[in-house]
């Protein structure tokens, strides 16, 4: 038996009207690598926050045994001299600094307050090296890819002597090569006899790299299995939401019918860069009822495209043209584009999908101002009705349509956005990694809205990244690499494999 | 229904007044700071700050900080400063007396022109901010120091004046009183006048905000936006109607309803409706909730914003009007330093530096609060140089009270 590091007994926090954790209890033995699933909201960032101190000892209840002993840490700098380190989804780099500079951030390689350049850069480089990372010292942080950015997150880490490595979400903005670089690393520094924690919800990859998983499921933990009693993703998914999910995606019968939308010829280059070509010679088209899939690693062109069809909002120098029914439609700004019967659901929803200050409902009609007003005057009663009706259909969960958005659980923000889209009515969605940040039960429920859309008759384009869900939900997947697209074929015909093989291949 | 629905609705009376209160702090906060100085002031002063002269004085004195609060609101909401309102103030007033006085024009002529190149210059600077992407800050910088040096220029350096009368009565003349009664009114309250159209404006603007209080109060009901409690409701609205009907009362037994109170009025309410009640102010609040997101949904942010500065610029001008014509000269230093006042009025009224927040009801209310502080302390006889530390003291004090309260909320 190994020892075990970290022991946290039945810890129970409480915020007002909340019991955010109740008697939870996670084992973390040395030199493994522990995964922590739950659904969002189900408490695994609250549970990290009373192990790193930014709930200190005493506003929670239950004891935490670190190296040991009794720990009682009273802020994350107490934690951090502990050696446990966590790294978190929206990383911590000074984007102007270079990688040295933030490798010794607030821990300086100085001596009287002056900085000793040769000694930072030197073992900068060392522990580069121990992330594998080739990239020199000074290189400015923002000219790395996230990939490499968390890379460098991971070296910060080593810089403070970590013990306990805790990840958040590693991979989520990650490219599938950069995702199975970082869990290369993890399985590496595990050898080295690291103590990690992973919190993810991307199933095959704690499947992959843990020896352990602990499922947490509102509040409590449920369930916790090692490697040799099996880590399967069905039960995972099970622990998580408290039932089996036989099947993760809604069946739908297709009911496809007359070509609504067809773009051709479609040709953008950078905003800033004028001879990048970022997307090349695209051709598609969607039908009435049909989900059409695009599929394609993280930076291939996906959201430019949909960007730069949607209002020319993204790139220059655009060429092509669209056609709706058979006729070229103008789409040079946002506007027009909405009259011509089409919506964007970005993949950013927080700083480019919704006003997070603002209501429900004024989120709501924002697309569509004007059908809720007359003369130029809001009809508040007709906005609330609306709001309503979105609320009810689409299953928002928040006590009313006046509550700010920004309290509602990502799932919910996603319903928002679609809400507002639905109220603009188009006739073709596009929808950009429509279920990412999402919790599993919710994924289910935009799935169902999906569908619904497409049984209304609409024409459904759906940009993502993770291809179990394209190969559950489209009728038709096109393949794009570095801007151009690949290949096409029908979803009967499709399998993660031959995806990835015409991406590989070009 | 939905579980939460219900909880709210289980939860007992005391904490959901609890609740409220601390959700909504802000704005009790400012009404109740307005009586509180208020009050105060007039025990201080003897009396004299709610004197009738001094209440018409206080009006006229801040007539132009609120006009250009309006604008100035809506340019903050939608996430940009203007820095240059008090020298473009200045220059329309010398041009306003340059064209006047000088070239002998017709007060007619004088104003129209004087707005339109007020709306000009706004629109020469939103041009630089809302295309070109400019910082406003920087853009209205530079307007502050073009526009102070064309006023010196226009006037020679020189004061111009003094206005014929017809210019004058802009800011310093009365509505003339046009209902009956008023002398019967005099010998009942034994005041020398009584102007019965201001006391009749008192009572219609006071049963109005009675009345669409309470229909706002219904509607609010019908669609299960959180209701203020009926004690809140009851004590909020009678203090207003009560106060509206007290100063114009007062008003009243002076010399009736100023010309600038009612420009100030009417253009309050209009910028009040059009942004509550309009699809264009909507959208001047979501391009500074969150710009992207507003494009992103076929909002036209750029002319928006060239929009919010030519009607500042044109706000700025109307403010340059009733200055030169309440102090009957233009001079190369009117307007200095006032556009700190009016950006201060907002910030005390609830608006946020970073967009997207603010009413323009809390802009006026703030200006009156400035103009209250600015008054009360002139009475007294307080210097100059404690003034300035007092109102440097209260903007902070109230910017500070604003994010300790979206903290702890």
């Amino acid at each position: 038996m190994q020892d075990t590091l970290l022991e946290m007994r039945s810890i129970t926090k409480t915020f007002p009207g909340v019991k955010a954790l109740d008697d939870v209890s996670l084992k973390v033995r040395s030199g493994e690598i522990h995964a922590i699933c739950g659904e969002n909201g189900a408490g695994k960032s609250t549970l990290m926050k009373v192990l790193s101190g930014v709930y200190p000892a005493g506003s929670y209840e239950g004891e935490i045994h670190y190296d040991g002993a009794l720990a009682a840490f009273r802020d994350i700098a107490d934690s951090e001299a502990r050696g446990i380190i966590i790294i978190h989804q929206e990383l911590a780099l000074v984007p102007l600094l270079s990688i040295g500079e933030n490798l010794f951030l607030g821990n300086e390689n100085a001596r009287g307050g002056v900085i000793d350049w040769r000694a930072t850069n030197q073992r900068t480089e060392t522990l580069l090296g121990k992330v594998g990372l080739h990239d020199a010292p000074t290189t400015q942080v923002e000219k790395l890819g996230v990939g490499k950015q968390q890379l460098v997150e991971i070296a910060k880490a080593l810089a403070k002597d970590v013990r306990l490595l805790i990840l958040d979400e590693p991979t989520s903005a990650l490219s599938e090569s950069d995702s199975q670089a970082l869990l290369d690393l993890m399985l590496e520094l595990k050898a080295q006899g690291m103590t990690q924690i992973i919190i993810s919800h991307k199933l095959n990859e704690v499947r992959r790299v843990a020896d352990t998983v602990t499922v947490i499921r509102d509040g409590h933990s449920v369930s916790s299995f090692s490697a040799s009693e099996g880590i399967t993703e069905d039960r995972i998914v099970r622990d998580m939401v408290g039932r089996s999910m036989e099947n993760r995606y809604p069946a739908r019968t297709p009911d496809i019918g007359e070509r609504i939308m067809r773009v051709a010829d479609w040709s953008v280059y950078h905003p800033e860069h004028a001879d990048r070509e970022v997307v090349r010679n695209v051709n598609f088209d969607v039908r009435a009822g049909e989900v059409v899939g695009i599929a394609g690693l993280m930076g291939a062109g996906r959201t430019e495209l949909a960007m730069s069809i949607f209002g020319q909002s993204w790139g220059q120098n655009i060429t092509g043209t669209v056609e709706m029914h058979g006729k070229p439609v103008d789409v040079s700004s946002v506007s027009r584009a909405i009259a011509a019967g089409l919506a964007y659901v970005t993949e950013d929803r927080k700083s480019l999908g919704l006003i997070l200050d603002d209501t429900i409902t004024r989120n709501i009609t924002l697309a569509n101002l004007p059908e809720v007003a007359s003369g130029g005057v809001l009809n508040k009663r007709a906005e609330a009705q609306v709001a309503e009706k979105y609320r009810k259909d689409l299953g928002i969960r928040t006590p009313g349509v006046f509550q700010k958005v920004v309290n509602l659980s990502g799932g919910n923000q996603q319903k928002v956005v679609l809400s507002k889209w639905l109220f603009a009515g188009p006739e073709v969605l596009i929808l950009d990694e429509p279920t990412r940040g999402i919790d599993v039960g919710a994924k289910y429920e935009i799935y169902g809205l999906i569908n619904d859309l497409a049984a209304a008759g609409k024409g459904v384009v759906m940009i993502s990244s993770e291809m179990p869900e394209l190969l559950g939900m489209c009728d038709r997947i096109y393949v794009m690499n570095e801007g151009a697209f690949v290949g096409e074929m029908p979803a009967a015909e499709a399998s993660q494999e031959r995806i990835m093989s015409l991406i590989v291949n070009e | 229904m939905s579980v939460a629905e219900n909880s709210t609705n289980q939860e007992g009376g005391s904490s959901r007044i609890g609740t409220y209160l601390a959700a909504h702090l802000r704005e009790y906060g400012l009404l109740f700071a307005l009586i509180a100085i208020m009050a105060f002031f007039q025990v201080v002063t003897g009396g004299t700050l709610l004197k009738p002269i001094n209440l018409t004085n206080l009006l006229l004195q801040n007539s132009y900080i609120i006009i250009m609060a309006l604008g100035m609101l809506i340019v903050i909401v939608a996430g940009h400063i203007d820095l240059s309102v008090g020298s473009v103030m200045g220059f329309v007033g010398a041009l306003a007396a340059v064209m006047v006085v000088n070239w002998d024009m017709s007060i007619g002529v004088t104003m129209v022109t004087c707005v339109i190149m007020g709306a000009v210059i706004g629109g020469a600077q939103g041009y630089w901010i809302a295309y070109w992407k400019i910082p406003s800050f920087i853009v209205t910088l530079a307007g502050m120091l073009v526009f102070r040096g064309l006023s010196l220029w226009l006037l020679e350096g020189q004061s111009v004046g003094p206005f014929p009368r017809e210019f004058q009565v802009i800011a310093t003349g009365f509505v003339p009183d046009i209902l009956p009664g008023g002398d019967a009114m005099k010998e009942l309250v034994g005041a020398r006048n009584f102007n019965m159209l201001a006391l009749a404006t008192g009572l219609i603007a006071a049963f109005w905000v009675v009345w669409s209080g309470l229909r706002q109060r219904a509607s609010n009901k019908a669609y299960g936006i959180e209701d203020e409690p009926r004690a809140f409701f009851a004590a909020r609205t009678a203090i207003i109607a009560f106060a509206l009907i007290f100063i114009l009362y007062k008003l009243a037994t002076f010399r009736g309803l100023p010309n600038v109170l009612l420009t100030m009025g009417v253009l309050t309410i209009i910028y009040a409706f059009i942004t509550e009640r309009t699809v264009l102010g909507r959208r001047v609040y979501a391009l500074g909730g969150n710009e992207k997101a507003a494009k992103l949904s076929g909002i036209k942010t750029e002319r928006l914003t060239f929009l919010a500065f030519v009607n500042m610029g044109a706000l700025a001008a109307i403010a340059g009007l009733v200055f030169a014509a309440r102090l009957n000269t233009a001079t190369p230093k009117a307007g200095f330093a006032l556009e700190l006042d009016v950006i201060a009025a907002v910030f005390i009224g609830g608006a946020s530096m970073s967009g997207g927040v603010g009413k323009i009801v809390g802009a006026v209310v703030g200006a009156f609060l400035m103009g209250v502080l600015n008054n009360g302390m002139s009475i007294m006889g307080i210097g100059i140089d404690y003034q300035q530390m007092i109102k440097g003291l209260v903007l902070l004090a109230a910017v500070i009270f604003d994010v300790y309260n979206k903290k702890k909320g």
